[in-house]
């Protein structure tokens, strides 16, 4: 029971993670109905920037942790969303009205490009950074078995709940959001109603970077290593909460990454742990082939 | 959206200084947290260090090649309107012209391919390399199946070429089988693979194919990496038995009751006799790959996959069977890409999950891409390409997979139909109404 509770905690970690990666993929999908395959590695870019700011915090002797967090979040979602721009603006936006096949193999192209980039002038190696954030409130001290919420832990679940509500506010209710809303229903009826559509893609591949650069500093800060090649798996399982979610549905997103977070750290506990990824892809086969259009999402339907 | 085009006219100087300033800034902003800093090990500790030179280097260099780009650009577009207005020819021409060189180039590099083993008789390292690209073709070859006639994106093909791969070392090292034993049942089982994954996820459309693809392809790999007892996990299958010649083994030596190649034929044994034998090996199923493409294409099934392609839903309106004509193309794919497999086993003479991950796929799958998707020239010249460039210069060759993802962006970007991009289907109706054939043969 004590050990369930804490995989509960565990899982709910990994999937708040999930989930702010799953908002990128979703709301890129939403809006130009493409897999922005970079995204795994837009966050890895994201985790990269934070142990370098962690790194030169350490050096400046900044020991307020408040303050360090504070100052590592902005630097790195400052870079990441110009990461987000760069690639759309490159990348996806000349091939916009081509095939279905040319942006997502240019996105699969970019995913390697950022991959090898970031191992040729940041190394290969793996980049540990000393903890920022230890200890953690005992919940319950079970015989045998302690239950434990670590402050990182608290960390990740408070700031995902905090953006998650900022976010959906600021989809439903400022004027960005309409925008952004109104080019995901109907291009080109936004375009010829004054939406600059081109902006509001841009903005969207920002926002979701820049969701992205959160779940980048918050794995710095749980698991306290980052290597060139987390965003390939990371990518794919958010990937999979959007997808199981209803990918283009925002809440969905969410919902899907704290299940695919749960069935992970479950799977890990109780079955076998080396095959936690087979469990993941098994999950998306699964949803996709039984319920193309996940849990939240609307049926899609294909007009001629 | 592409709903408005807006006539652009040539740029001022002061404009190219502009756009170029302005691409150089993105540039700086993008290089600060990844080229400017980096964190090194200092004693255990990680410590920042600086590489403003560096830095400072990228952006000059950003700054001259994008005005150079847009100059380069400009050049191009008044040179190709001038090129408009003078030419009377039309684009069916110069299409047809194109055809003709890439007609001519095909034979050039069978020729070529079948005199390089006599040429280079005593250079291993050439004819080592040339087996290797020989490997992509046929890869490169099975995959457009898939991805090039039947427009279906592939992320996980690598499992196939796993599958052909263990299926043999597996049957050679457990049960003795023999290469040409062993050959069509891997085959066949990567085929039967095809169909086990094909038949659940062929209903999806083209990106949710990708994801479920690659994360099968990967599912593979994580089995055979954790099953020890099956595929002695992440140490591999070593001492593969190598093909023989009908019966004679390439040894200096041959077991009782048998003959060596060098012995039957009274030539003095040399260990080149078998990488050309195994050079020639693989030039032979790779011409019967394309020689098999190429017929299927005019078949029934290959028309379908090509229709396919273009509509899906006017194939459905049709009544055409889609799913069965998907699988089709997954199964065929996938025993192509076993039979490479079991190549690449018998050459390796080991194998280990190593050479199956997702590098492999995207590799396979930018040849077929950067070759123009259902091209046939076209792979080998992209084969080719990726795997001499890295081989030129050593030192490149960290710097292969930057190169291979950055081209895979440009190509699409400029040519989002691959290098020799010419998807006609391989028959259409003419104006009157006759069927007629047009070069699908040396593609």
């Amino acid at each position: 029971m004590a050990y369930a509770l804490q995989q509960l905690i565990n899982g709910l970690t990994l999937g708040a993670m999930y989930g702010l990666i799953a908002i990128g993929y979703t709301m890129v999908y939403g809006i130009i109905g493409m897999i922005n395959f970079a995204h795994g590695d837009i966050f890895m870019v994201s985790a990269f920037i934070a142990v370098t700011a962690f790194t030169i915090l350490a050096a400046a002797d900044v020991t307020s942790i408040p303050l360090a967090l504070t100052f590592v979040l902005i630097v790195s979602i400052f870079f990441t969303s110009a990461y987000g721009w760069a690639v759309e603006r490159t990348a996806y936006r000349p091939l916009r009205g081509s095939t279905r096949l040319a942006p997502l193999i240019s996105a699969i192209g970019m995913s390697i490009f950022l991959q090898n980039s970031v191992q040729l002038t940041q190394g290969a190696r793996v980049k540990p950074i000393p903890p920022v954030l230890e200890g953690g409130i005992v919940l319950w001290d079970a015989p045998g078995f302690t239950v434990q919420i670590g402050w990182s832990q608290m960390l990740i679940i408070v700031t995902t709940v905090i953006l998650m509500t900022a976010f959906t506010w600021m989809i439903t209710q400022t004027p960005f959001g309409r925008q952004q809303r109104a080019c995901e229903q109907d291009r080109t009826m936004a375009s010829l109603l004054g939406v600059n559509v081109d902006r509001t893609i841009s903005f969207t591949f920002m926002l979701g970077a820049a969701l992205a650069a959160v779940a980048g500093v918050m794995v710095t800060v749980y698991y306290g290593v980052v290597d060139f090649f987390i965003g390939f798996l990371a990518g794919i399982k958010a990937f999979t909460a959007a997808v199981l979610g209803g990918i283009g549905s925002l809440p969905g997103a969410m919902l899907g990454g704290l299940l695919i977070g749960l069935i992970e750290s479950f799977w890990a506990a109780y079955l076998w742990a080396e095959y936690k990824d087979v469990a993941t892809f098994g999950i998306l086969c699964l949803v996709l082939m039984l319920r193309p259009s996940g849990l939240l999402g609307r049926p899609e339907v294909e007009k001629v | 959206m592409s709903a408005v085009v807006f006539a652009r006219h040539a740029m001022t100087p002061a404009e190219r200084l502009r756009d170029a300033g302005w691409v150089a800034f993105v540039g700086l902003i993008l290089g600060i947290p990844l080229v400017g800093l980096t964190t090194v090990d200092v004693g255990g500790r990680l410590g920042v260090e600086t590489r403003f030179g560096l830095l400072a280097a990228a952006i000059a260099a950003v700054f001259a090649g994008r005005l150079l780009l847009r100059w380069a650009i400009d050049q191009a577009r008044e040179r190709k309107q001038a090129r408009d207005r003078a030419s009377t020819a039309t684009a069916a021409d110069r299409a047809h012209g194109a055809q003709r060189v890439v007609n001519v180039l095909g034979w050039v590099a069978l020729g070529a391919s079948i005199a390089l083993p006599i040429v280079f008789s005593d250079n291993r390292y050439v004819v080592d390399t040339a087996t290797t690209v020989l490997i992509y073709v046929m890869l490169g070859w099975g995959l457009n199946v898939v991805v090039g006639l039947a427009g279906l994106l592939d992320l996980g093909y690598v499992a196939f070429y796993a599958v052909g791969a263990y299926s043999y070392a597996l049957l050679s090292t457990q049960f003795g089988w023999s290469f040409w034993e062993a050959l069509p049942v891997s085959g066949a089982m990567a085929a039967t693979f095809g169909i086990l994954l094909g038949y659940p996820i062929l209903r999806l459309r083209g990106d949710y194919l990708a994801i479920v693809t690659l994360g099968f392809g990967e599912i593979i790999r994580i089995i055979l990496v954790n099953w020890t007892e099956f595929s002695n996990g992440p140490n591999g299958i070593s001492s593969i038995p190598r093909p023989s010649f009908f019966g004679l083994d390439f040894t200096r030596s041959a077991p009782e009751g048998s003959q060596t190649f060098s012995g039957f034929f009274g030539l003095e044994f040399s260990p080149m006799h078998r990488l050309i034998f195994l050079y020639y090996l693989i030039l032979v199923l790779a011409l019967l790959t394309h020689a098999f493409v190429s017929r299927l294409r005019k078949l029934p099934v290959g028309r379908a996959w090509e229709a396919l392609r273009e509509d899906e839903i006017a194939c459905q309106a049709m009544g055409m069977n889609t799913t069965n004509i998907k699988l089709s193309a997954f199964a065929i794919g996938a025993m192509l890409g076993g039979f490479a497999g079991v190549f690449f086993a018998a050459r390796q003479g080991f194998i280990s999950p190593e050479s199956f991950t997702f590098t492999e796929s995207a590799i396979i799958l930018a040849i077929v891409v950067l070759g123009g998707m259902g091209s046939q020239m076209g792979v080998v010249l992209a084969a080719t390409l990726l795997v001499l460039i890295p081989e030129f210069g050593r030192n490149f060759a960290e710097y292969r997979m930057l190169l291979f993802g950055l081209a895979m962006v440009l190509i699409m970007v400029w040519r989002p139909g691959g290098l020799l991009a010419h998807r006609e289907p391989t028959v259409r109706l003419n104006a009157l109404g006759k069927t007629t054939t047009t070069g699908g043969t040396a593609r």
